[in-house]
């Protein structure tokens, strides 16, 4: 909202302060200002001249040299303008000073642009005669503006005075930023009110006195509200012998300042007291309206209605309408119609200012497609006390401004309105919640100041209707605070009991996962939870995959953003495309991240969350690089079981022959493996790409940070080495378990240290060569219990059909 | 025999001083000491001696041999040194040749960020929680105060799945559910992915991160509010950091204000950072409002409490001077790599 400081000190006249100071001192007092705007930045030196001789330029057709009185002296100035006359009083800028803009009305340097005097043409000018556009506005502020050439003023202005104070440019426009809770500030009047508490001066509203012609209203019009549920109030006036016209300057002013274009006196008024009271208000031609009567009422299904603007809106049951005794003449609270628009030959106006239902306003404006200036004010609920405030002072305007002449009395169709909100004045409660030590004397001056009433005699302090905002205790709490000054509440550290600060066992698992990633080398990227459902076939997931079962956003912000994920791999791959498009080499980057699993579909409670935490990569590794980091994490997080591989894992995104589902305990905890290459192809990665996606909440049920220190041995070992020729499709995976699970008590560890396949061996076999290593805690081994234990692990080997190599 | 000795002796300090290396000196060793060495051969000798001379002799013949022992000692370390000194002479390296870096990964900016924020807190005695990322109506606006049909959602372009179910548009939720667990006091922060259907530009994303915090206690005041946020403000950024608090509105809180910080960059002088204004909008917070305290089962008359909202994003951005919020879910490495 934009509003110049000139309109708010006509409320609160004894306010005197720099822009800054209001700047600062109201937004410390809670109506917050985004900034200000000087109206005359970069206007200098510019008074207001008469011309008192117009001639021909020597050289130059197109040119006049006209001697301009500027008060006291003369200058000669030449000019291009096309209309100017000899006695016109005009803006003129002196030498040296400034002007905001050019010509033609194009953006506004920042620093205007300086005049200087020179020669055009061989001829002397010592200033400029200014265009409104030079000063920094438009002919859309200033209707009287010629369409091209020099801002003429009218005759009473005196030669020589200021002429940016004049054109009422000596001002400041201040944008404010209303929170939603303040309906009553969406107005001028409303930020007058905290304007005048803030700087403790006197708030003086505009006096009301309607002057009318005698005649009664009820002769004119009635009014009958169908849906008061929708309309709580519905205030009708009526004016008549209308004279279209301008309206004054110091309206147009006002409303040019708040944004607001001047048009014609009665659709500045009805702007003007939106403006002031926060109210909106319809006009209607009362000469349109059929058998002179209004009905307010829903709109049926399927309707249609013509809005002011032309266009045909399709209107529903739910659509509040306003209505003659034939057809719909207004979408409530939203536009009026055409076929009651205001024309320049109205001859009697209907006033309208009612209070609308916020909420259904704000739903039809979004149906049907049009947030109009007072739908956004009508959805945040008006005070129904304001629309009969309102709809007075318009009639009173048109009144004094000569616009036509008010018919007496008021139809007024009103639900009973809300008694007024009573509230405990409790000032020890509300010191001991801020933390302050505030008189109470204090604390009612700031209820008078925002004209909340203190009754003594039951200790309450009576709300006023305009502040509904003020529901209970806190609030008055939060008023005081406001105006005794948040920067001068103290500042204390919360006393009582002591708390012990922790993160969470699952956090810490994350802390470690990320630690882990990053000593092998990964860096940590993020992604969105929502994608689109097209990743499934780019990740090759046939038609039937649980993974398809999504959780979907009923309003995304388009389909590529439609579903939450149920896998993290397609971030994975996206997130290294882009690296690789970008010739970034041997890229690891991992992620942790949620993935959302529906329990049930359509959704009826809350998805399974599941953190993943994914690492991908590409580059000079392969899959057992991958292998390495998985273990390495498991290890940290106390997880020192040997993992199983299962290579059955059934991935279709992975490689067939080279990808694993972890298991440990017997649980799936995860998959690794080479993406396929039609996904790396999908993802325009034409490279081998490796990922291991762990499944988080499986790990943080395995894991523990207990350790427990076993002793470091005292007793030597003893390695035997085998070598063995295996059948091709028996997993080393398989060797080992038949070690692990024969070895006995004595079998410390064992390691792979040749595999190989070709020239020496038979067809369908490998070689394979394990290095095992015994050791007992207590003793020394004996041959004996070397012989024993290798005996059972060759046995177990034999049955998967492997034999020795001797 | 004397003269003998005494012969011997100069001739092998003599071999001694000239032997030059270490394999030379030991071939004097063996001449001097060796079994078939000259001083062995005079004890050989010995018999030769008159028994009443023996003592005397041996005596002078150990004297030699201990002066020997110990000229070869001070040799061999002097060789030794010499040796070693032309070793590390040979072993200089140039040390400006470039480093063999493990390649150790970079954490996000943001949970850098965080990771900070929770350390702030967590040193206070705030426990870290978590909260589900599609959640309620309930929890994300209705036990916050903002009923249905509260201007207030629209400000907020929430992402729906259902009437019931949408992705949470703030952390708050977490508060709702941590206080209907009923354990007080309270002293957490939750932190987590938020989402608002904004479109995706430098300043905008869908998806962002908030941290939340909430005190619940008896006697807990506005004032504690402002000391506890000035705290984590100078640790944040910086010891110097002044604060400042403005009245806000939130449906949840009352009193509610937003809290600036002075400009770190440059200390509230005022630059392109703060826009001029020596001011940098940090988070918004407030005193709980009484109807989410009962909403929730706690009596406002016993309890008070205050909660905060901060946007990690936002501080990651600040922090780390990043103009552009898209690099942050783009995870190019060149751009990790710099935290």
């Amino acid at each position: 909202m934009n509003t110049a400081l000139s309109w708010i000190k006509a409320y609160v006249p004894d306010l005197d302060c720099t822009d800054q100071e209001y700047f600062d001192a109201m937004t410390l007092s809670g109506t917050k200002v985004e900034g200000y705007e000087r109206m005359d930045k970069n206007l200098e030196k510019i008074v207001i001249g008469q011309i008192e001789k117009i001639e021909r330029h020597p050289d130059a057709d197109k040119l006049i040299i006209c001697q301009v009185n500027i008060g006291g002296s003369v200058i000669q100035i030449v000019t291009g303008a096309p209309n100017v006359k000899e006695g016109d009083k005009v803006p003129v800028v002196l030498d040296g000073g400034k002007v905001a803009g050019g010509h033609d009305g194009g953006p506004l340097p920042e620093n205007g642009i300086k005049i200087k005097a020179g020669k055009l043409r061989g001829v002397e000018s010592n200033g400029m005669m200014c265009s409104i556009e030079e000063l920094g506005s438009s002919r859309d502020m200033y209707p009287e503006a010629p369409e091209e050439g020099i801002y003429i003023f009218p005759q009473d202005v005196e030669v020589g005075a200021d002429a940016v104070e004049a054109l009422g440019l000596r001002d400041t426009v201040f944008e404010y930023e209303i929170t939603s809770n303040r309906v009553d500030c969406y107005s001028i009047l409303g930020i007058a009110r905290e304007a005048a508490a803030t700087f403790r001066k006197s708030y003086v509203p505009p006096v009301v006195n309607v002057h009318d012609n005698g005649e009664n209203v009820n002769d004119y019009v009635s009014v009958e509200v169908k849906d008061t549920d929708l309309c709580t109030r519905y205030c009708a006036r009526v004016c008549k012998n209308i004279k279209i016209g301008p309206s004054p300057k110091w309206m147009q002013r006002r409303l040019a300042a708040a944004g607001i274009r001047p048009i014609n006196n009665l659709v500045d008024i009805t702007n003007y007291v939106m403006a002031e009271y926060g109210q909106p208000m319809h006009a209607y031609d009362l000469d349109k309206v059929g058998g002179h009567k209004i009905i307010v009422r829903r709109a049926k299904d399927g309707d249609e209605f013509q809005t002011l603007d032309g266009q045909m809106r399709k209107l529903d049951s739910e659509v509040l309408m306003i209505c003659d005794a034939e057809k719909e003449i207004g979408i409530a609270g939203i536009m009026g119609g055409e076929n009651s628009k205001i024309t320049d030959d109205v001859k009697t106006v209907l006033f309208e200012a009612a209070t609308f239902n916020g909420p259904n306003i704000r739903k039809s404006a979004k149906r049907i497609g049009m947030r109009t200036e007072a739908s956004g004010i009508f959805e945040k609920g008006l005070d129904p006390v304001n629309a009969a405030a309102a709809i007075d002072r318009a009639c009173q305007l048109i009144e004094e401004l000569g616009c036509g002449e008010v018919v007496g009395g008021m139809v007024d169709v009103c639900e009973p309105i809300k008694p007024l909100n009573h509230i405990a004045f409790e000032p020890e409660k509300i010191n001991h919640f801020l933390g302050t030590d505030i008189p109470k004397e204090d604390m009612l001056a700031i209820f008078e100041m925002l004209e909340l009433k203190y009754n003594a005699d039951t200790n309450e302090i009576e709300i006023p209707s305009f502040r509904q905002d003020l529901e209970g205790f806190a609030d008055i709490a939060e008023e005081v605070a406001r105006f005794f000054g948040y920067d001068k509440i103290p500042t204390t550290l919360p006393s009582g009991e002591a708390t012990a600060g922790k993160i969470s066992f699952k956090g810490r698992i994350e802390e470690k996962a990320r630690d882990i990633a990053e000593y092998c080398g990964f860096s940590q990227g993020m992604c969105y939870s929502f994608e689109s459902p097209k990743v499934f076939d780019k990740l090759l997931l046939p038609a039937d995959s649980e993974l398809r079962n999504t959780v979907t956003i009923s309003n995304p912000l388009g389909e590529d953003y439609s579903i939450m994920r149920t896998t993290s791999l397609n971030g994975m791959l996206t997130s290294l495309a882009t690296n690789y498009n970008r010739r970034n080499k041997d890229v690891r980057l991992y992620e942790l991240g949620n993935i959302y699993l529906p329990k049930s579909l359509p959704l009826t409670e809350l998805p399974e969350e599941r953190m993943q935490f994914t690492l991908g990569f590409y580059g000079e590794v392969d899959f057992f690089t991958m292998k390495g980091v998985v273990e390495e994490f498991l290890e940290h997080v106390g997880m020192k079981k040997k993992p199983v591989y299962d290579p059955k894992a059934g991935k279709p995104f992975l490689h067939p022959g080279r990808q694993a589902n972890i298991l440990y305990d017997k649980k799936v905890i995860g998959y690794l493996g080479e993406v396929h290459p039609k996904v790396a192809d999908n993802y325009n990665i034409p490279t081998r790409v490796y990922v291991a996606v762990i499944d988080m909440p499986y790990v943080v049920e395995m894991a523990t940070f207990d350790r427990k220190y076993e002793g470091i041995a005292k007793y030597p070992a003893v390695n035997r080495d085998i070598s063995m020729v295996v059948p091709k499709e028996v997993l080393v995976g398989q060797i080992e378990a038949v070690i692990a699970q024969r070895g006995g008590k004595i079998l410390e560890s064992y390691s792979l240290f040749d595999i190989y396949e070709g020239a020496q061996i038979k067809e369908g076999f490998k070689s394979i060569a394990y290095t095992i290593t015994f050791r007992a805690k207590d003793r020394t081994l004996e041959d004996a219990d070397i012989t024993a234990a290798m005996k059972k692990i060759l046995n177990g080997l034999q049955n998967l059909g492997i034999e020795l190599r001797s | 025999m004397k003269e003998k000795l005494a012969k011997i002796r100069e001739e092998v300090l003599k071999q001694i001083e000239a032997s030059g290396n270490l394999e030379k000196l030991n071939d004097v060793r063996v001449s001097a000491l060796g079994k078939k060495g000259a001083l062995t051969e005079i004890l050989k000798g010995m018999k030769e001696v008159a028994p009443e001379d023996r003592p005397k002799v041996g005596q002078m013949v150990n004297e030699v041999r201990a002066e020997i022992e110990k000229a070869l000692e001070a040799e061999k370390e002097k060789l030794e040194d010499a040796l070693r000194e032309a070793k590390l002479k040979s072993e200089v390296i140039d040390v400006t040749l470039p480093a063999q870096k493990n390649k150790v990964g970079h954490r996000h900016p943001n949970t850098i960020a965080l990771e900070e924020v929770e350390r702030i807190f967590v040193g206070m005695g705030y426990e870290v929680v978590e909260g589900p990322e599609v959640e309620k109506d309930y929890y994300n606006f209705e036990a916050l105060n903002i009923p249905k049909d509260h201007p207030a959602r629209d400000e907020q372009d929430t992402f729906y799945i259902n009437d019931e179910i949408l992705l949470r548009t703030q952390t708050s939720p977490v508060q709702v559910r941590t206080m209907e667990q009923g354990k007080l006091p309270i002293r957490m922060i939750a932190p987590g992915r938020v989402f608002r259907s904004d479109e995706v530009d430098a300043t905008h994303s869908p998806s962002f991160h908030q941290i939340e915090g909430l005190v619940i206690d008896k006697h807990i005041t506005f004032a504690d509010l402002k000391g506890t946020l000035a705290q984590f403000a100078k640790e944040l950024f910086g010891e110097d950091t002044k604060v400042k608090f403005r009245p806000h509105h939130f449906p949840f809180t009352e009193p509610s204000a937003e809290v600036d910080v002075s400009c770190f960059k440059c200390g509230g002088k005022g630059c392109r950072f703060c826009k001029g204004s020596g001011w940098i909008e940090i988070l918004g917070c407030g005193m709980v409002h009484p109807r989410v305290l009962s909403m929730s089962g706690i009596d406002p008359e016993e309890y008070s409490g205050f909660a905060f909202g901060v946007g990690l994003e936002r501080i990651a951005l600040l922090k780390y001077e990043i103009d552009d919020m898209r690099l942050l879910y783009e995870n190019d490495e060149r751009f990790l790599k710099q935290f």
